[in-house]
C-alpha cells in the first residue's frame, strides 16, 4: 500500500503503526514520561506512541502541546513520525521544534486501510506513506 | 536565513513559520513590526517548555523587532508573599532569564498596549495572548493571527510571519451581526457580552451594533471574554472600532443575533456559586490606572485582611504608586501584584478554593481549574468584603 499526502515537516522514519480515529491532545492527553495515551475514553487510551508511526485525524487542545512533543523527543518517548488527515498549528509547531516527520492530507478513505501493528515507512519529504512487507 | 547564516536558532524558527504557512495555505511571508510572546508561566511551560526556551537562547535566538512578554506565574519580587512554592519560583526565574537572553522585554503583562506597545493601524504584528490579539486586531486595527509561544518567538527572531488568516482583508470581514438590546454600563456587562458572543459564534468575526460608548476597560474586557468562550480574534463595533465603517458594505445578508439583559444575567449565573470565603480577584486582563483608582476609592479605610488581590503590569503599577492608589489598597488590607495573574499563577498550590471576580475570562479559567467562582461588578464585589 502506498499513500500520497503533503509534507508538513520533512524527514524519513519507519515503525509500527498506531492508528486512532480520535483527535489527539499531547497536552494532558499523552504522558510525556512514558509515551502512553492517557486521555479517558480515547480509542488508543493506554497504548504507547513511542517509536510508532502515529496516525490520527488531527490535533486539539492547548498550544502547550507543542512543547510536550518536544519534551517527548528529548526523553525518547516521541512517535517516529506523525500522519494526519488534516494537521493543525499545535502539532505542526511541535513536530518542527522536535524534528519529527509530519505528513497530512492523506485521503480519509485510504486511511481506513491502515491498521495498528502494520509496519509503515514515512518519507515526509515526498509526502509518501507506504506499508513495508516483512 | 534558511541556510542558517543568521544563527542556528533563526534557521529552525524560520522553518517553523514556513511549515505553518504551508499548513494554512499562505503564499508568502510578510515582515512584522512587533511581537508579543505568550507561554511564559512555568505552570504551563513545565520543564519541557523551559528546556526549549533555554535551547533557543543558547543557539543564538535574538529578537530583531520589539518583543514584549505575557504574564509569568508569579510576581517576580513578591512571589514568597503570594505563597508560590520555591521550586516553581526557580523554574519561573529560568524562563525569564532565557527570554532576557533573547532580547525580549520582560514586561510580563497581557496588556502591552497599556504600557506603550501600541502597533499602528494596518500594521502586521505577531501577537499571542488571545485578549491582546483581540485588542490589537479590533481596537488598534493592527493585524495578527492567534499566535502561540513558539510562533511569536519565531516572528520576533526573524521579523517575519506567514501571510494568511486575519492578515488578509477578505478574512477580516464580519460573519454575524450582534445587536445589543441593552444599554451596557459596567465593564462586567461588556465582559458578559463578549462571553455570550464567543459561545454563540465560535471563531466567526462579530459586528456589534449599539455598543454604546465603551471605556478602555470595557474594550479590554469585551475582547478578552470573546476570545475565552470562543476563538474570536477580531470584532468590529459600529461607531467604535476603526474598521467598522469599511465593513458596512459587507453586512447585507448576514445572520443577526440579539443579546439582552436576560442573556447577561444568565451568563453570570453560569459562573456564579454561593461562596463562603472567596478571594476577590481583579485585573483580568491586567488593571488599568482607572481600575486601580476605582478600587482604591471603594476600599479606602476598609479592612480586607488579604481577601482582595489586584493584578496589573509594572508600568501601570508605577503610575498607581505615584498616584497613591496602591498605598490606599494596601492600607485597606488588599494586595497588588505585578507580572502575573489569577489565570497563570499556581493558585491551587497557593491554597485558593473560591474566587469572586468581574472578569468572565478569569472565572471561566478558574472554574476549569476546579475552583468555585462568582461574577459581579467591582462595586458589588467590594461592597461585600468586610470593611
Amino acid at each position: 500500500m502506498r499513500l500520497k499526502g503533503r509534507k508538513v515537516v520533512g524527514g524519513c522514519a519507519e515503525g509500527e503503526a498506531l492508528v486512532s480515529r480520535d483527535a489527539v491532545s499531547f497536552y494532558g492527553g499523552v504522558d510525556p514520561e512514558t509515551g502512553v495515551v492517557t486521555e479517558k475514553g480515547h480509542d488508543v487510551e493506554g497504548r504507547s506512541v513511542s517509536g510508532k508511526v502515529f496516525v490520527f485525524p488531527t490535533g486539539k487542545g492547548s498550544t502547550v502541546g507543542s512543547y510536550v512533543i518536544y519534551r517527548m523527543k528529548k526523553l525518547g518517548t516521541a512517535p517516529a513520525a506523525i500522519v494526519n488527515v488534516e494537521t493543525e498549528a499545535i502539532l505542526a509547531t511541535g513536530c518542527v521544534i522536535a524534528g519529527i516527520p509530519l505528513v497530512d492530507k492523506i485521503d480519509g478513505e485510504a486511511l481506513e486501510g491502515l491498521e495498528s501493528g502494520m509496519i509503515l515507512r514515512v518519507d515526509a519529504d515526498s509526502g509518501v506513506v507506504e506499508s513495508v512487507e516483512l | 536565513m534558511l541556510a542558517g547564516e543568521d544563527s542556528p536558532a533563526a534557521a529552525k524558527l524560520l522553518e517553523l513559520l514556513v511549515a505553518l504557512g504551508e499548513v494554512f495555505g499562505a503564499e508568502r511571508l510578510v515582515t512584522v513590526e512587533s511581537a508579543h510572546i505568550s507561554g511564559v508561566s512555568y505552570k504551563n511551560l513545565g520543564e519541557a517548555g523551559l528546556e526549549w526556551l533555554e535551547e533557543q537562547a543558547d543557539l543564538g535566538a535574538r529578537a530583531r523587532i520589539r518583543a514584549t512578554l505575557n504574564p509569568a506565574g508569579m510576581d517576580m519580587d513578591l512571589w514568597r508573599e503570594m505563597g508560590v512554592p520555591e521550586e516553581f519560583a526557580e523554574g519561573q526565574r529560568r524562563v525569564i532569564e532565557a527570554f532576557e537572553m533573547m532580547d525580549v522585554e520582560p514586561t510580563c503583562t497581557c496588556t502591552p498596549y497599556l504600557i506603550g506597545h501600541i502597533p499602528k493601524f494596518g500594521s502586521q504584528v505577531a501577537w499571542a495572548e488571545s485578549s491582546a490579539v483581540c485588542f490589537s486586531n479590533s481596537v488598534l486595527g493592527a493585524r495578527t493571527n492567534r499566535e502561540s509561544g513558539p510562533t511569536t518567538i519565531a516572528s520576533a527572531v526573524t521579523g517575519l510571519a506567514a501571510l494568511y488568516g486575519y492578515r488578509l482583508d477578505e478574512n477580516r470581514r464580519p460573519g454575524v451581526i450582534v445587536d445589543v438590546e441593552e444599554v451596557l454600563m459596567t465593564t462586567m456587562d461588556y465582559s458578559a457580552l463578549g462571553y455570550i458572543t464567543g459561545r454563540r459564534l465560535g471563531t466567526t468575526v462579530p459586528y456589534f451594533r449599539r455598543l454604546g460608548r465603551p471605556s478602555l476597560e470595557a474594550l479590554k474586557a469585551l475582547g478578552a471574554a470573546c476570545a475565552t468562550s470562543g476563538g474570536i480574534a477580531l470584532w468590529h463595533g459600529e461607531g467604535v472600532t476603526p474598521e467598522a465603517g469599511v465593513m458596512e458594505e459587507h453586512l447585507a445578508g448576514l445572520e443577526k443575533i440579539v443579546v439582552g439583559r436576560g442573556d447577561i444575567e444568565e451568563a453570570a449565573a453560569w459562573l456564579t456559586r454561593p461562596l463562603n470565603d472567596p478571594v476577590t480577584v481583579l485585573g483580568c486582563p491586567h488593571s488599568t490606572l482607572g481600575e486601580l483608582r476605582e478600587i482604591a476609592g471603594l476600599v479606602k479605610g476598609g479592612d480586607l485582611e488579604g481577601s482582595l488581590w489586584v493584578f496589573t503590569s509594572r508600568g501601570v503599577y508605577a503610575e498607581a504608586v505615584e498616584a497613591g492608589y496602591v498605598g490606599v489598597i494596601e492600607e485597606a488590607g488588599g494586595r497588588v501584584y505585578r507580572d502575573t495573574c489569577m489565570v497563570v499563577a499556581p493558585v491551587r498550590e497557593m491554597g485558593w478554593r473560591e474566587v469572586a471576580t468581574n472578569s468572565f475570562k478569569a472565572a471561566h479559567y478558574m472554574a476549569n481549574m476546579g475552583l468555585e467562582t462568582r461574577i459581579g461588578t467591582i462595586r458589588e464585589l467590594l461592597s461585600e468584603v468586610p470593611g
